[in-house]
């Protein structure tokens, strides 16, 4: 895979989780997210747990540019809850975390589970204050007959202590489960979408949301698709996008009318007719869509490929990569085992040039778009030496296999890849297996 | 009937199986039922539905006893994707996505001054019909009912809701050997 200044490797940095194979339910990770800077990494796993990562760097200077990413605060955003009216549980799994961009020395993120979005601050704190002229230094209030002179507390400094406190809960807006949150290029307003709905916020307000999108039908008996995923445009801020169930994406203008219902732009690319079986709908559906940093293209994941549009063109993708081709004369056994179901996610790397997905047996699979090679990547405990570099992986989908080929058969479809990001500006990537979250690094050659 | 329809016809009814089998589990699952999920297997239930009955036609009249009642079973899916979706009020707590059924749906167009305090108690119920009544038998209905020469199901791994004997109509699917799994 070509990149600047010559081929590049990826290798090893770290990985974070536990090292057992008997993975906690609640550890596993349910959502990665870099910050606008890629200095701080977010994750959220199933028990409702934020844990942010922060990068320190080792060595500045390229080719040698090393960095650690290394906790820096860890809370707990979601608790399960119950809805007494519906008997129904709220799971605490962390959907999504979106970050602020930020405006000053703290930092802001969202973090959604299925019903509720909480705006959380985490700040630093590296200094107290001591010295107070009426109380001891335990707090307790002095004698005031003791007191014979006035000084003025000092700060000084402390441990630095990461501080993570909720600011704003928006909750009560969602009747069924929240899929994404994006917050809008104004950084006031952010909008979050469930399977029929999507709200629109602002930052501020908790106590009211607009509903721009509504998709859901007068009888639900006749209801055909539902929303999977939606992102506001990282430029234009009247402008977002939301993918269904049907493998279709609407662009919608908030300047043409309260109610986005009707769309400004239909993508949708007609089906294979030689490619229909019992799975076909499944298959088609978009589990996740990303525009592209500069605005002008959009990327959507189905379950077997990963496809790149451009704003201007709706009939068609532009670009098609095949993530798992060979699985598609699997697709009875993945309905049984229920894999068919599984929500991959993409991502876009900081120029737009390379995107990446997840797949099974923990792999994971880069397209690099100009240079139109791929490569498929594997996270595992056995090429976790630092600095190793990683080896490309290779599926043999029939016929003879060759040596260091694994077959399809042999794949682990309990190990899968759901989650990865992208350092918004340096080739640094996040990838999230079950329980473990692996940080991999480029390597000039 | 040839080898390829037949074997269309047990793989239609197969993933039928599975996906009813599926359904049933997600009523149990944390968080409530998914609504892209339930809608997707209503899909895949709809597909087998329509390719086993074009399959079936494509074979011609039914042979034997045996065909009657797996065709009655299918039929009864006819009902599914409908039913089985996310609207319908039995499977599932979720008040926004019920659609209350009409009071009284023939009765009621042409007798608006109807005299509702002095109704005779020989007329219908005023308990709510609609789709709710005419659910299909593998489908789990409130009442306690236990089909005949069947003994219930001895653990309930499916929730206090499910009967083995409302899935009975679907033996011919192999279902008993799918539902434990779950």
């Amino acid at each position: 895979m070509a990149g600047p200044g010559g081929d590049m490797q990826w290798c090893f940095s770290q990985v974070k989780g536990a090292i057992d194979d008997d993975v906690a339910e609640a550890d596993i990770i349910s959502t990665v997210e870099f910050n606008h800077t890629g200095e701080l990494l977010a994750t959220g796993d199933k028990g409702g747990r934020v844990v942010i990562f922060q990068q320190e760097i080792e060595n500045k200077n390229p080719p040698q540019f090393r960095s650690e990413y290394n906790v820096y605060s860890t809370f707990q955003s979601h608790e399960p809850e119950f809805d007494y009216l519906k008997s129904l549980e709220i799971e605490e799994k962390i959907n999504k975390i979106r970050w602020l961009p930020q405006k000053n020395a703290a930092q802001f993120l969202l973090s959604t589970n299925d019903k509720t979005i909480k705006l959380w601050k985490i700040s630093e704190r590296d200094k107290r204050p001591e010295g107070y002229n009426l109380k001891e230094e335990d707090g307790r209030y002095k004698d005031p007959n003791t007191i014979t002179s006035l000084r003025v507390p000092v700060l000084i400094p402390m441990d630095l202590m990461v501080e993570a406190s909720p600011r704003r809960v928006f909750a009560n807006a969602h009747t069924y489960h929240i899929n994404s949150i994006s917050v809008n290029s104004d950084n006031e307003t952010y909008l979050s979408a469930d399977d029929l709905r999507i709200n629109l916020w602002h930052l501020e307000i908790t106590d009211r949301s607009f509903n721009i999108v509504d998709i859901k039908p007068a009888n639900m008996e006749e209801l055909t698709e539902v929303i999977t995923a939606a992102e506001f445009h990282p430029h234009q801020c009247n402008t977002f996008v939301y993918s269904s169930s049907k493998g279709t994406i609407r662009l919608c203008d908030m300047r043409a009318s309260a109610l986005c219902d009707k769309h400004s732009k239909l993508f949708e690319e007609p089906e294979d007719p030689s490619n229909r079986s019992f799975f076909s709908e499944i298959i088609s559906s978009i589990s996740d869509v990303k525009f592209s940093h500069n605005g002008r293209y959009m990327m959507t994941r189905d379950y077997l490929s990963v496809k790149i549009w451009d704003l201007n063109m709706e009939n068609r993708p532009v670009e098609t990569y095949q993530v798992h081709e060979y699985l598609r004369s699997k697709l009875c056994s993945l309905y049984e085992n229920d894999c068919i179901f599984d929500k991959f996610e993409c991502c876009w790397n900081g120029n737009d040039s390379v995107v990446m997905t997840g797949s099974y047996n923990n792999f994971f699979r880069m397209f690099d778009r100009g240079h139109r090679r791929d490569v498929t990547l594997e996270a595992s405990r056995e090429n976790s030496k630092p600095m190793q570099v990683l080896k490309p992986r290779k599926v043999c989908a029939g016929g003879k296999r060759k040596k260091d080929e694994i077959s399809v058969d042999s794949l682990d479809f309990n190990k899968k890849i759901l989650h990865t990001a992208w350092h918004p500006q340096d080739n640094i990537i996040a990838v999230a297996t079950t329980n473990n979250l692996y940080i991999f690094q480029d390597k000039v050659i | 009937m040839s080898a390829a329809i037949m074997e269309v016809n047990a793989e239609a009814r197969r993933i039928l199986a599975v996906s009813i089998s599926k359904l049933y589990a997600s009523r149990t699952q944390r968080g409530g039922l998914r609504l892209h999920r339930s809608l997707l297997l209503s899909l895949v239930m709809k597909s087998a539905r329509d390719i086993y009955h074009s399959s079936r036609e494509s074979e011609g009249p039914p042979v034997g006893g045996e065909q009657p009642s797996t065709e009655e079973a299918m039929d009864a899916c006819s009902g599914c994707p409908g039913e089985a979706n996310p609207g319908h009020r039995e499977p599932q707590p979720e008040p926004e996505s019920v659609e209350p059924a009409p009071e009284d749906p023939e009765g009621c167009d042409g007798e608006i001054t109807e005299d509702k305090e002095n109704r005779s108690p020989a007329r219908q119920s005023r308990k709510r019909r609609g789709k709710a009544s005419a659910a299909p038998d593998f489908l789990p209905s409130k009442r306690a009912r236990l089909e005949p020469g069947e003994e219930r199901y001895a653990a309930a791994p499916l929730g206090s809701c499910c009967r083995a004997g409302a899935v009975d109509s679907l033996s011919a699917l192999s279902l008993n050997r799918v539902i434990p799994a779950f």
